[in-house]
């Protein structure tokens, strides 16, 4: 694999395992960006797959399909293994005629998953947020700031998060997160 | 750091927004019977109080979504947040903060 291609290939051959904080780059998957007025939500949660989340900064999960709300009418559509061709077209046809946009993005951005009991402790080493489980329950998600890079940040359970970071910014992001997680080697 | 109430997504630091200017100014509906001084105040002239200011916020890193907030100029202090739309609330019994 290419590190143009896969910028976190190299890094994560080489990353130490450190149980407090597994770090680990994942698998490229197909990316989806959905923005659309009330009428075509409901339609485009059910072609797609996942129920498309009302409930601000929370993500739904069913099977391989993760829908993530990242704006009042904005939502990411995650889906490991599909293509992204194939899925606009399973979507377009539900929402037809209804304003709307859907754009793949697959490209734009990397996950890295982030496991272990000290997970969040080196996620606040570059984001401010409060991420007990009251304030950032298990299935939250938000676009967030993570040092000088946005990311989208999922809480899949109790000590596991998954950050969706752009591509160039990935090698940055998971320098510091490397750094942040060597004291608890 | 400075905690803003985003109206969507909640308390969140204050590196997720970005200022955007007073809030609550209407573009003229009919720009070409304004004087040049009645346009110059609409472009340019601001009302810049001491005081609690009602202006536009964008949280950025977050929602993505615009809204307004009224903030103390002199302590920082935000005195309240609400969606793009409604109207400037009152709080004049806040302005004592």
């Amino acid at each position: 694999m290419s590190d143009l291609l896969f910028p976190l290939s190299t890094l994560a051959a080489t990353a130490p395992d450190i149980p407090a904080a597994r770090l680990s780059a994942l698998p490229p998957a197909t990316r989806l960006v959905f923005r659309g007025r009330e009428a075509a939500i409901g339609p485009a949660g059910i072609a797609f797959g996942a129920e498309l989340p009302r409930q601000a900064c929370r993500f739904k999960r069913s099977g391989d399909r993760l829908a993530a709300w990242l704006g009042p009418d904005e939502w990411l559509l995650l889906a490991e293994d599909a293509d992204p061709a194939a899925l606009i077209a399973e979507i377009e046809p539900a929402v037809f005629g209804l304003p709307h946009a859907l754009a793949d993005v697959s490209s734009r951005s990397l996950g890295i998953a982030l496991e272990g009991p000290r997970a969040a402790y080196v996620l606040n080493q570059g984001c401010p947020l409060d991420l007990s489980e009251t304030a950032f329950p298990v299935g939250m998600v938000t676009r967030t700031v993570f040092a000088k890079a946005e990311i989208v940040l999922l809480r899949e359970a109790p000590e596991r998060f998954r950050l969706d970071v752009w591509r160039s910014f990935a090698p940055y992001v998971w320098g510091l997160l490397e750094e942040a997680r060597r004291e608890l080697a | 750091m400075l905690i803003i109430t985003c109206p969507w997504c909640g308390e969140r630091p204050e590196i997720e927004f970005v200022y955007g200017g007073e809030a609550h100014i209407a573009r003229p509906t009919d720009p070409s019977a304004l004087s040049d001084q009645e346009w110059a105040d609409f472009l340019y002239n601001r009302t810049n109080p001491k005081g609690t200011h009602a202006e536009r916020w964008r949280h950025t890193h977050g929602c993505g979504r615009f809204f307004n907030a009224v903030r103390d100029t002199v302590s920082d202090f935000f005195v309240a947040t609400y969606k793009p739309g409604e109207p400037r609330p009152d709080l004049s019994q806040d302005d004592a903060k």
